[in-house]
């Protein structure tokens, strides 16, 4: 923060400022569909977990609301592992070599 | 015609009740007839800033029952003779406090008074949403801190989704009111200045209350600020918000202007 202010700390009430500018246009945004986000939420990792094993708490949903565009953000980490969920299916039924073998294939 | 004022925040600690008994009692002190109503049923708080806490009998629960008539527990106060306060119940549960009773009540109270000040608790639960859904004006009692304008943001979303005057496609008017401002650490930067807080909030303001020793003496006192000392600086910011809220053209005094060159010079304290 610095850079902004070379010769003294930055004043704690324009960081106020600024944060309650960013904070309080996503919360707007989101009251005009109150229930868009959870619900693009869920529906998008119900999606996404058909193909790919997906962490719950690691999906990110966000609305920008900008005067000619607004920007809808899906953020989606994915572990390191993944695999399609079928092959994951076939891996559970399959005996302890096999699993072995379906693993050394990634 | 009655007007109907909540005195709303979001946020608990901010100055709701201290600005409804400061603004009633200032209201009053004009000649108009006022009601100041408590809604924080469990956590009544209104009777003890007035001074009123051994005269309440019945409460807004009982009127709005039918158990009561309006008139027998409605309290006078003391010192001016159009202010009335009609206390939140201590005891019951805030469940008892129904849509339909409370709409009762303040039907009443819009007959023989010219102003009724609704009290809401903190939150944003039932009895918050009960205390805006009749008004005809909002107060937004703000602080200059971060989590204070949050919450006041959110309230103003409620005030134009959960009233009556929202339901029938109608703009509730909405003012702000800025408390326990300093306008020495405002204008040092550590704390947001009128400018800021009105800008996020987009807000008319309606007046700045300095922080004060004035406010916790007063309510040591149970009188409102702007009787227990009529001189200092939040009666007379509160007075002059209540002008407004009349309609009148008071110019807004900023806190700062009220100390002079030898307080600027030396250490300064809020008004």
């Amino acid at each position: 923060m610095n850079w902004f202010m070379p010769f003294g700390r930055r004043k704690s009430a324009s960081v106020a400022r600024e944060r309650l500018q960013i904070l309080l246009t996503h919360e707007r945004g989101a009251g005009d569909h109150e229930d868009l986000i959870p619900v693009l939420r869920e529906e998008v990792l119900a999606a996404v977990a058909k193909h790919v094993p997906v962490d719950v708490d690691k999906v990110q949903v966000k609305i920008e609301r900008g005067k000619a565009v607004s920007l809808l953000e899906i953020d989606i980490e994915l572990p390191c592992d993944a695999q399609p969920a079928k092959r994951r299916a076939v891996a559970r039924r399959a005996t302890r070599s096999q699993r072995v073998a379906v693993s050394q294939a990634h | 015609m009655a007007q109907v004022v909540v005195v709303t925040s979001g946020k608990g600690g901010v100055g709701k009740t201290t600005t409804t008994a400061a603004l009633g009692a200032a209201l009053a002190q004009t000649g108009q007839r006022v009601a100041v109503v408590d809604f924080d049923v469990g956590l009544r708080n209104l009777d003890l800033v007035l001074g009123a806490e051994r005269r309440v009998v019945y409460d807004l629960i009982y009127v709005s029952q039918g158990n009561v008539k309006l008139s027998q527990a409605l309290i006078r106060d003391k010192r001016l003779e159009t202010l009335y306060l009609l206390a939140a119940s201590q005891t019951r549960d805030k469940d008892a406090l129904t849509d339909e009773g409370v709409a009762k009540v303040m039907g009443e109270l819009r007959e023989s008074f010219d102003w009724i000040i609704c009290d809401s608790p903190a939150g944003i639960e039932r009895g918050a949403t009960l205390a805006m859904r009749h008004a005809d004006i909002a107060v937004v009692v703000t602080n200059p801190e971060v989590s204070s304008v949050r919450d006041s943001d959110r309230i103003v979303g409620l005030l134009d989704a959960k009233t009556d005057m929202a339901a029938r496609g109608e703009r509730m008017e909405k003012h702000l009111l800025l408390t326990r401002y300093d306008p020495v650490r405002a204008g040092r930067g550590d704390m947001l200045n009128v400018d800021d807080v009105i800008d996020i909030l987009s807000l008319p303001l309606l007046g700045i209350i300095p922080e004060s020793e004035e406010v916790l003496r007063a309510s040591n006192l149970g009188a409102p600020v702007t009787i227990s000392n009529t001189k200092s600086a939040p009666a007379r910011a509160y007075s002059d918000a209540a002008q407004r809220l009349m309609g009148e053209d008071v110019p807004m005094v900023f806190p700062s202007d009220r100390s002079g060159l030898f307080g600027k010079l030396f250490g300064r304290r809020a008004a």
